[in-house]
């Protein structure tokens, strides 16, 4: 007997898992380059749980004070906190410790990254339709974990930077109407800047949010495999059946492909691009502020939205509305309501309750296209605004002034983008025209009735038309030369 | 073992592609194991986090690729289709599901609605639940008056960071300072900025000016009204504080109200004189609560 023949019976026996292993093995996954996004997410998250296992054997949740000692030069004899310490004999003394620490840093930006990319994806082209809401809404709830994680995570280093960004959080938390001063004192313990809130934070980052976040992450995989992957419309593709490669073996390779690929990528930088050098920055102190100062890149848009806020405070019956309640608040809220609840929003719209399979392409849904389209330009605009300060210093200009035309931007820019956004959807749906590559011509043909009918050629890539690939066929009532 | 029947077992049906796709994943796989050895070197010399990275991402690349060229050319991949199932269970199973939860799982289940224990269940579950919320509570202090006060009291002498008392003749002019009450250096809600202005510039009411020793030595909070960042940064010229953060200015001459930028309130004005050793001292806490706006900040307890 072989040793393959020995476990499958080894296993079966037990088990009695062959015929399921062997159903779940021969699985078909469509293949379409932009779904690989979600699963770039899935390996950073690996990534993100090796490289952090490794650091929380070195790191120390502490917030008392001890005179450094270590490696580093500049900073010896200084009061620092255990936690600051901890970071840094990690990143000078620990061998092959910095590059887990960058790597694991470098993976938290692009695991977020990717996360954005792949909702981009999925509300684009509609993804999120019946019977697939319950899985888009558990993408958003993954989102908001992975950017609280990202929080939780540079926080805990204890450095300057880290130390005001809480500082801002704990604004943010004070703003809440009616609960925030409880709220900010229990979460923080106490006025800030307490000592316990290192030591929490790291509970949130190790335990409370990755339990969270994977098992969100397992449900999230499960109702996809339970749903069948959508797939793009093409020649023998229906809403019935799904047509791409099996899991095993050919999704395998290129999964386990993709995983390297990734890996490579996140090591590479973690162990060639510097990222995050706390000791440049100094332990917290909180009468001391570093200029510029910007957070992660998912949490900048939120940071942008503070600066491009007005001085809006006012008092109810005595009790006060922060300035911070609106765009730290009302804005957030309102932005990953519509997100969380966009499937059920756009059933209102287009009264569509059919179970969808198939997926748009962008210009199919010109409002949905046009809504997302200027829904992510006041991300940019608010991540832009995040980073005033830079390009103040890089354009020369002052930092009014580009707030001053953000601001404008923030307000003009979604009505002219969505509108834009919509008539090009509206005419490429019409004329049937890729946006980027060349028209390759119309090919026209005598229908059996008599008539004529056009259809666009699909152009090879290099840019003649192919006649043996014919896109989409038109109805020959909308052909241009009708016939008589 | 002669070649040719190697060739039988291993590769008697690849194609001449097939055999040069082998080639290419028999050099990325040498490529992978000498990285491989190449980080024990590295790691057992001391390491080094540039070559490190290098290694390590040109070792999952080689395998990568290798594992890559494998999927495109020595898998037998063809396209397939499947038939997607119904989701739904249809009506009958529902219904079974409506059963099992209700019918068949005794008398009280079966009408819940009219059952007096359903609701009692749920005043039961309410109360322990909230009960057990309860040690939540532990996790911090009751916030009470610790928003409203400082360490600032009448008397108590301006140190700098050091702990080392600020006398008057000390600062330049449009020299500043962050000053803290003595005995309390570093404590967050404390910190003050300590200006001198030009005598006569200041545009602030009789009492709060009266707290301006010489009518040039102006202190005022050093913590961001708008998000609580310390406001580090002061431009002489125009006699204006900025906010780092989200770049809020204050006018200095003015009671430090905001002129642009988010915040909404001014810094609050921490009131001085000088004592007999000419030394400067508070004359009391700030006029006004320091930090970002909470809920019940206009109502002291």
């Amino acid at each position: 007997m072989s040793m393959l023949e020995k476990s499958v019976k080894y296993v079966d026996e037990r088990l009695g898992a062959a015929s399921f292993a062997r159903t779940a093995l021969r699985k078909v996954f469509p293949d379409h380059w932009s779904f690989l996004l979600g699963e770039i997410a899935l390996f950073c998250l690996v990534v993100l749980i090796f490289t952090g296992v490794f650091l929380t054997f070195f790191y120390t949740p502490d917030a008392r004070l001890l005179t450094y000692e270590g490696a580093y030069a500049p900073l010896r004899g200084q009061e620092i906190s255990a936690a600051y310490e901890s970071t840094l004999r990690l990143s000078f003394e620990v061998r092959a410790g910095l590059i887990m620490r960058q790597t694991h840093h470098w993976a938290a930006l692009v695991f977020v990254a990717a996360i954005v990319i792949h909702l981009c994806r999925v509300f684009f082209t509609g993804a999120f339709r019946r019977p697939r809401e319950l899985n888009w809404v558990i993408g958003v709830v993954l989102l908001l974990l992975a950017m609280a994680e990202g929080l939780t995570g540079y926080s805990l280093p204890d450095d300057l930077l880290s130390g005001i960004g809480l500082r801002i959080v704990n604004a943010v938390v004070l703003a809440i109407p009616v609960v925030g001063t409880w709220i900010a004192s229990l979460l923080f313990g106490g006025e800030f800047p307490a000592p316990d809130i290192i030591s929490r934070l790291f509970v949130f980052h190790v335990m409370l949010l990755p339990a969270l976040l994977l098992g969100l992450v397992g449900l999230h995989i499960a109702i996809l495999v339970l749903q069948k992957h959508t797939q793009f419309p093409g020649p023998g593709r229906t809403e019935r059946n799904v047509v791409g490669k099996r899991l095993w073996p050919e999704q395998t390779f290129k999964s386990v492909a993709l995983l390297l690929f990734t890996t490579a990528v996140l090591a590479g930088m973690g162990g060639l691009a510097q990222i995050n050098p706390v000791w440049q920055y100094g332990p917290y102190e909180p009468f001391n502020v570093t200029s510029p100062a910007q957070p992660d890149w998912y949490i900048g848009f939120l940071d942008g939205a503070l600066r491009l806020a007005g001085p809006w405070r006012f008092q109810v019956f005595g009790y006060e509305i922060s300035e911070l309640f609106w765009p730290a608040i009302v804005v957030p809220g309102i932005a990953f309501g519509i997100l969380t609840l966009w499937p059920w929003l756009e059933r209102r719209l287009t009264k569509d309750r059919a179970e969808h399979h198939l997926l748009d392409r962008p210009r199919d849904a010109p409002m949905r296209t046009a809504i997302g389209a200027a829904g992510l330009w006041m991300f940019f605009v608010m991540f832009l605004e995040g980073g005033n300060d830079i390009f103040g210093v890089l354009l020369d200009v002052s930092v009014e002034s580009i707030t001053r035309v953000l601001q404008v931007a923030f307000v003009v820019g979604p009505v002219a983008i969505g509108a834009a956004t919509y008539f090009i959807c509206r005419s490429l749906k019409t004329s049937q025209l890729h946006p980027a590559r060349a028209n390759a011509g119309l090919s026209l043909r005598r229908t059996a009735a008599g008539g004529y009918e056009t259809t666009p050629l699909d152009p090879t890539p290099d840019g003649h038309a192919d006649e043996t690939r014919p896109a989409a066929p038109v109805p020959a009532s909308e052909g241009r030369p009708s016939a008589p | 073992m002669d070649d040719g029947q190697r060739r039988d077992r291993a590769g008697g049906e690849l194609t001449g592609e097939q055999r040069r796709a082998e080639r290419r994943i028999a050099v990325a796989l040498a490529v992978t194991t000498l990285c491989g050895i190449a980080l024990f070197v590295v790691y057992f010399r001391g390491g080094q986090t540039q070559v490190e990275g290098t290694l390590f991402a040109a070792a999952f690349l080689s395998l990568g690729y290798a594992v890559a060229v494998w999927a495109e050319k020595l898998l037998d991949a063809r396209e397939v289709s499947e038939d997607r199932h119904e989701l739904t269970s249809g009506p009958a199973g529902r219904q079974a599901l409506e059963d099992a939860l209700g019918e068949e799982a005794g008398p009280v289940l079966r009408h819940p609605r009219r059952s007096f224990l359903v609701k009692l269940l749920a005043a039961a579950g309410g109360a322990l639940g909230l009960a057990l919320f309860l040690p939540v509570l532990s996790l911090g202090p009751a916030p009470g008056r610790t928003l409203f006060e400082t360490g600032w009291r009448k008397g108590k002498k301006v140190v700098d960071e050091n702990g080392k008392a600020v006398a008057f003749d000390e600062l330049p002019d449009d020299g500043y300072l962050t000053v803290f009450p003595e005995g309390e250096v570093g404590r967050s809600d404390s910190q003050a900025l300590l200006i001198k202005v030009p005598r006569g510039t200041l545009r602030l009411p009789a009492d709060r000016l009266a707290a301006v020793p010489g009518g040039t030595h102006v202190a005022y909070s050093k913590i961001c009204t708008h998000a609580g960042c310390p406001v580090g940064l002061y431009r002489a010229q125009t006699r204006s504080l900025i906010c780092p953060c989200h770049q809020s200015q204050f006018d200095v001459l003015n009671g430090c109200k905001p002129y642009f930028g988010p915040a909404a309130e001014p810094l609050p004005q921490l009131p001085l004189s000088v004592d007999s050793e000419g030394n400067l001292v508070a004359e009391g806490d700030f006029f006004a609560p320091v930090g970002p706006s909470f809920w019940n900040r206009g109502r002291k307890p």
